[in-house]
């Protein structure tokens, strides 16, 4: 009896949990299938499949082009942090030389960054290089996270790759380029994909270099286009269209991090707990 | 036979490598000119992103700069840190509203990765007991920390709106409280509304490496506690918290470093609202809305100072591995 009542705690807990991370993503698809006075009401389920508002998201915005936006800034961004990620990550994790542990520190430093502390320097950089509401400026600010990330998981991975392999390379003659294409690469997709992904999640939900280097609503990414989505005044805001396009964001990313769940983990736990 | 040939193997190896180590020494500085060679794109691009802007930055804080007109800037010395003029304290070390921001960022940070920690732990012990489901449970987890920023932002304020929100409809139904509650407005529940947010958002993270670090954990321990008859709960406090202790406190610097740092969530959940300023809330009003960018770069410099100390502490205590090794 006493065992049957704590298998029933348990799993109240585990319903508690489950809830409580579901919950708010739930209420937000019901509230974007409600129109008009609904809206006023609370519900827990939808009442009827009312596409109106999604309709309207990208009827009445540009919300089509923000999304577009924030998919070249997102990929372009991944794929330049992979590259001299994975081209510093062999330099850092396979090679002893003199200074390694500095660069490391370093990179590691310029992980922890707080954004707003390079800002105005940034906006000096973007203005000088004349990418000023410009979507190859936020690509080349959202490097100042990605990167740094990119190559210290990279890093951890590569160093823990057989050196036997390598080895044998050499004795092949093989350049260290060709180690990094022929031996390493398709050894490192999963890691690979597990650092692009984490990559693109922090780019796709970046939102103060968005913010304060774009300046019209055709060059903003979707983050900063929903936070300003606002209404007839400031005090009506469009709850109903913010939901929807909330939905419309999420949705994507939520589908990837659950595919892929298990190499997330893993890309998470090597960059904090292993670093 | 097996040790006569590792024997021979090993010998084999120590005359040709005392035959090739001219050869091998020749390889081996190749290869650090490679190494060289395949760090300095990422070098350079660091340097730009990173070491300049953040050393204009600290360049502006010196300067009377506008952002209008960046390149008319003029050094003025500590003038907007702290000056004294006509009996009067003037720069952000003498402004009030920086100091609430600061406090303001210390208690947010301070409340908020306790909660996370607390309750990262609790579904870490949870998701770490094997139950049917658990990896739905474990994909279910996952979900607040896959929500960009903004949108959990948006999500709460919707869930958490004075009139129509469904908190303070849940709250009046079970009868906690007898009149709806402007949870991001008044200024005594705007911190509290942000904290919740953020725990919501973050504990996922928390869970997950705490989670890591329990499926490291050694079973031995645990089976000679349950020979003995230890509660369970005294095994908790007295194996599992020691052991896990060392990566409990990486990630909770970790998190607290993120914490300090905090701008988009209170941007667009409660705005420009002096209850919850952060430190880059500040930082970004002086800069953008004010125009004042040395300024607002003094007060950038000072949250950088702060986050730098805190780094530091952290690669201290979290006894990082830098060698790579």
């Amino acid at each position: 009896m006493k065992r049957l009542f704590s298998q029933l705690g348990f799993y109240l807990l585990v319903a508690a949990i489950v809830l409580y991370a579901v919950f708010p993503f739930y209420y937000a698809i019901v509230t974007s299938f409600k129109t008009g006075p609904e809206l006023f009401s609370v519900d827990y389920f939808p009442l009827s499949w009312n596409w109106g508002n999604y309709v309207s998201v990208f009827r009445e915005q540009s919300f089509a082009h923000n999304i577009l936006n924030s998919v070249l800034v997102s990929f372009a961004v991944v794929a330049v942090s992979l590259f001299l990620g994975v081209t510093a990550a062999f330099a850092l994790g396979r090679v002893q030389f003199r200074g390694r542990g500095l660069l490391l520190l370093t990179v590691l430093g310029v992980s922890m960054f707080p954004q707003v502390a390079v800002l105005s320097g940034m906006f000096e950089l973007i203005r000088g290089l004349n990418l000023y509401n410009n979507l190859l400026g936020l690509v080349i600010s959202y490097l100042i996270f990605t990167l740094p990330f990119t190559v210290w998981v990279l890093t951890t991975f590569m160093r823990d790759l057989p050196k036997e392999l390598e080895e044998a390379a050499i004795m092949d003659g093989a350049s260290p380029w060709d180690i990094i294409v022929k031996v390493f690469m398709p050894l490192m997709w999963p890691a690979l994909v597990t650092t692009g992904l984490l990559a693109f999640i922090a780019a796709w939900n970046e939102f103060l270099f968005a913010l304060t280097f774009t300046l019209t609503n055709e060059q903003r990414t979707v983050p900063v286009a929903i936070a300003l989505i606002s209404g007839a005044s400031q005090y009506e805001l469009p709850w109903g269209n913010i939901m929807a396009a909330s939905v419309i964001v999420t949705l994507p990313v939520v589908a990837l991090v659950l595919i892929f769940q298990r190499r997330i983990v893993s890309g998470l736990t090597a960059g904090a707990v292993k670093g | 036979m097996a040790t006569t040939g590792v024997e021979t193997a090993s010998q084999v190896a120590r005359e040709t490598g005392k035959t090739l180590s001219p050869r091998k020494s020749q390889l081996t500085r190749g290869r650090v000119r490679a190494a060289w060679l395949f760090l300095t794109p990422m070098l350079i691009v660091v340097a730009m992103v990173a070491g300049w802007p953040l050393a204009r930055t600290i360049w502006f804080s010196f300067t009377d700069a506008n952002l209008s007109d960046l390149g008319a800037a003029q050094f003025i010395g500590l003038e907007n840190y702290l000056t004294y003029v006509d009996g009067e304290w003037y720069g952000v070390l003498a402004d009030g509203e920086w100091w609430n921001a600061v406090w303001n960022t210390l208690k947010f940070s301070v409340i908020s990765v306790t909660l996370e920690t607390v309750l990262g732990l609790i579904v870490a012990l949870v998701l770490n007991a094997s139950f049917r489901g658990r990896s739905l449970v474990r994909a279910a987890v996952l979900i607040p920390w896959a929500i960009p920023t903004i949108v959990s932002a948006k999500m709460w304020g919707w869930m958490l709106h004075d009139q129509f929100g469904i908190l303070n409809h849940i709250m009046l139904g079970i009868g906690l409280i007898s009149t709806p509650l402007a949870w991001t407005a008044s200024p005594d529940l705007a911190l509290t509304a942000v904290i919740l947010v953020d725990v919501w958002k973050t504990t996922p993270f928390m869970a997950l490496l705490i989670l890591a670090a329990l499926q490291m954990l050694p079973t031995d321990c645990y089976e000679a506690a349950r020979v003995d008859g230890i509660h369970p709960v005294k095994v908790f406090f007295k194996v599992t918290l020691p052991l896990i202790k060392p990566a409990l406190m990486v990630a909770v610097i970790f998190r607290l470093l993120d914490a300090l740092r905090i701008f988009d969530l209170i941007y667009v959940l409660t705005s420009n609202s002096k209850d919850t300023m952060s430190m880059s809330v500040y930082a970004r009003q002086q800069l953008v809305d004010f125009q004042a960018v040395g300024y607002g770069s003094a007060a950038s410099t000072l949250l950088f100072l702060t986050v730098a100390l805190c780094t530091v502490l952290y690669i201290t205590f979290g006894r990082v591995r830098f060698d790579g090794r």
